[in-house]
């Protein structure tokens, strides 16, 4: 017992060693407050420097303007006209349109391939499926804008017959490709992860495999699916490339999917290359962010309640 | 004999009042529905690729990658963006590997699964993966440009005009980092819970501190975990556009990066300018075609990599057992 295979070093090292370990874990923690903090840095001068809330007050990004004497007032997004106009209205109802499109294109592909992987597919087939979607989520978001500028605008174009070339529609569609991955990997993940004994009860009360996965193993990984379709929702809302690409980015006030629309995401990454530093307009930009990251943040944070309830939920009732 | 525990609860009353025992229907419709999902998924896939494959092909060429565009981007190569992705990712792998691979040691060796701590760091883990890359651009140019680099400027450089405070290749990795840190975080905590618990306690026998049982036989056995987590931040980070819009990226330039405070070009951000602000798309066609093809064999490449270490790596654990 003379020779040890190691030598312990000097108990320096040691501790310098493990404190570098546990100080660098927290860099994920630091970064994220580092985010939302210097994210709304930049934001908080709309709420308190005057000379910015005479242009852009937080009022006057949600209500009704009048803009000009003797005209009607309105919700308009205009940050580089001669009287500055930052009504949030016109980016948030394009950003729900586009959101809205892609889910309703995303849900019932991504759900329904996530059923069949899970509940109809042989594992031969599985690992076709698996590597298939984890290809389309590896798609760089900016060649799903390009597809859908130079490509699918053309198509939707000549099928559908429509004024614009470029709409909601056309990037709800691209962005819905970019969610299905998402909604497939949770959705997917929830179901299998229901377990064995479940499906075992079942079949031993007479179920068939159908039965089966819509009595049980359906209503048992419902919320890690709902989970999956709100986390998609928020990487609809987030995503920027795609919708900067194909959406057409005009800040209109419409009801229809057809119309060119802007959202949140898109403004930021078109306007903030040319705004002054420190102005008002590169203020609202940031603001802009921080709403967003707000949003992803409590979304995610749902999402993520939500799965692990679930997962200790059916890791307790096996047997 | 073995125990089982019925926990009897409107769910399986529910179960068995809604299954007809009897009549069988064998769910075709469901499946043929799930399954046309499964294929339109695929089709779609198929035709994306197909299109930029077809596109591209032509115009790949050993000039295309290693020349630099000419007459405004509609002929010539795309060398300086290729160039500036792979050292753009270059940097960002040397930054986010150490912190992903130590966060990941820090979560599984040192803490209990339970403690408030790691369930702080976790939540903030899943929410960095899930902020919007449009708001990763924003806090690089908050941060990284304006507090970091302008505070370097105004401590070392007072005089001269921007040096650090200004968009340049270091503030579009480092936010690229932040952004791919949880990808290695999560592989390389996926790589150490395979590891036995006889091979630590093997090591702690032998008379090893903590530190040099993960040093020489933890961080080895984690290494393919640890692989596969790099190659997929890569392949995230060489993708992304918006977060090095406003950090670094450069549509032209008529130099390659040399040093860390350079500008630089990069395949993603290349594609959109071209597609979004050329003067005339139909000359640009196939150079943007060809660079999204090599954008899109790089990440693929990279993928079907970090796809089979992780598969081989899940085996040799599966025949461990």
């Amino acid at each position: 017992m003379e020779r040890l295979i190691f030598k312990p070093k000097s108990r320096w090292r040691e501790f310098t060693g493990e404190k570098l370990i546990s100080i660098t874990a927290f860099v994920a923690l630091i970064a994220i407050l580092l985010i939302f903090v210097f994210v709304f840095k930049e934001a908080i001068p709309i709420f308190t420097n005057s000379y910015v809330q005479e242009e852009a007050s937080l009022d006057k990004m949600v209500f009704k303007q009048q803009f000009y004497e003797g005209r009607d007032s309105k919700w308009s997004w205009q940050p580089n006209s001669e009287v500055p106009k930052f009504s949030l209205l016109p980016l948030f109802i394009g950003t729900l349109k586009a959101a809205l499109v892609a889910m309703l294109f995303a849900i019932p592909l991504g759900v329904g391939a996530a059923i069949f992987s899970s509940e109809f597919a042989s594992r031969r087939i599985r690992e076709i499926i698996k590597p298939a979607i984890e290809t389309l989520a590896a798609i760089p978001s900016v060649v799903l804008g390009f597809f859908a500028l130079m490509v699918l605008a053309t198509v939707l174009q000549n099928a559908l017959g429509l004024t614009f070339r470029l709409n909601a529609f056309n990037a709800g569609i691209a962005l819905g490709l970019a969610v299905i991955p998402i909604v497939f990997t949770v959705a997917e993940d929830a179901m299998t992860s229901v377990p064995r004994s479940l499906r075992d009860a079942a079949t031993a009360l007479g179920a068939n495999p159908w039965q089966v996965s819509m009595t049980t193993v359906f209503p048992a990984a419902i919320p890690g699916i709902s989970a999956g379709v709100v986390l998609g929702f928020g990487r609809a809302v987030g995503e920027t490339m795609i919708v900067l690409m194909a959406s057409g980015n005009a800040a209109i006030i419409s009801a229809s999917i057809l119309d060119s629309t802007r959202t949140f995401s898109a403004t930021i990454a078109a306007e903030l290359a040319e705004v002054v530093f420190g102005d008002t307009h590169y203020h609202v930009l940031f603001m802009i962010g921080s709403l967003l990251f707000v949003f992803t943040f409590l979304i995610n944070l749902g999402g993520d309640i939500v799965l692990t309830r679930l997962k200790e939920r059916l890791a307790g009732k096996t047997i | 004999m073995k125990q089982i525990e019925l926990q009897p609860n409107a769910n399986s009353l529910e179960v068995v009042s809604q299954m007809n025992i009897g009549c069988k229907p064998r769910g075709l419709i469901p499946r043929s529905l799930t399954l046309s999902a499964m294929l339109i998924i695929l089709v779609i896939l198929v035709v994306i690729i197909g299109n930029i494959v077809i596109g591209g092909i032509g115009t790949i060429s050993w000039e295309f990658l290693t020349h630099p565009p000419e007459q405004g981007m509609e002929a010539g190569g795309i060398f300086p963006a290729i160039f500036g992705t792979v050292a753009l990712v270059m940097l960002m792998v040397i930054a986010v590997v150490p912190v992903g691979v130590f966060t990941a040691i820090y979560l599984q060796e040192y803490t209990s699964p339970k403690s408030r701590v790691v369930r702080l760091i976790r939540i903030a883990i899943n929410n960095l993966a899930g902020v919007p890359s449009i708001v990763f651009g924003l806090f690089g140019l908050g941060f990284f440009i304006s507090f970091v680099g302008g505070g370097l400027d105004s401590l070392f450089y007072p005089e001269a005009g921007p040096v650090w405070g200004q968009p340049a290749i270091i503030w579009a990795s480092l936010t690229l980092a932040l952004l791919t840190l949880p990808v290695v975080i999560v592989s390389t905590e996926e790589a150490l819970r395979t590891i036995s618990i006889e091979l630590r306690e093997g090591s702690y026998a032998l008379g090893a501190t903590k530190l040099q049982t993960i040093r020489r036989i933890i961080i080895p056995q984690a290494m393919p975990g640890i692989l596969t987590g790099s190659i997929l931040a890569v392949s995230r980070g060489a993708g992304e556009v918006a977060p090095i819009m406003f950090t670094g990226a450069a549509y032209y330039l008529p130099y390659l990066p040399t040093k860390l405070n350079d500008q630089f070009m990069e395949l993603g951000y290349h594609v959109y300018v071209m597609a979004t602000q050329s003067p005339d798309i139909e000359a640009t066609k196939p150079i943007l075609y060809g660079t999204i093809l090599v954008l899109l064999l790089l990440t693929f490449a990279l993928n079907s990599v970090a796809i089979l270490i992780r598969s081989r790596m899940r085996r040799s654990r599966v025949s461990a057992q």
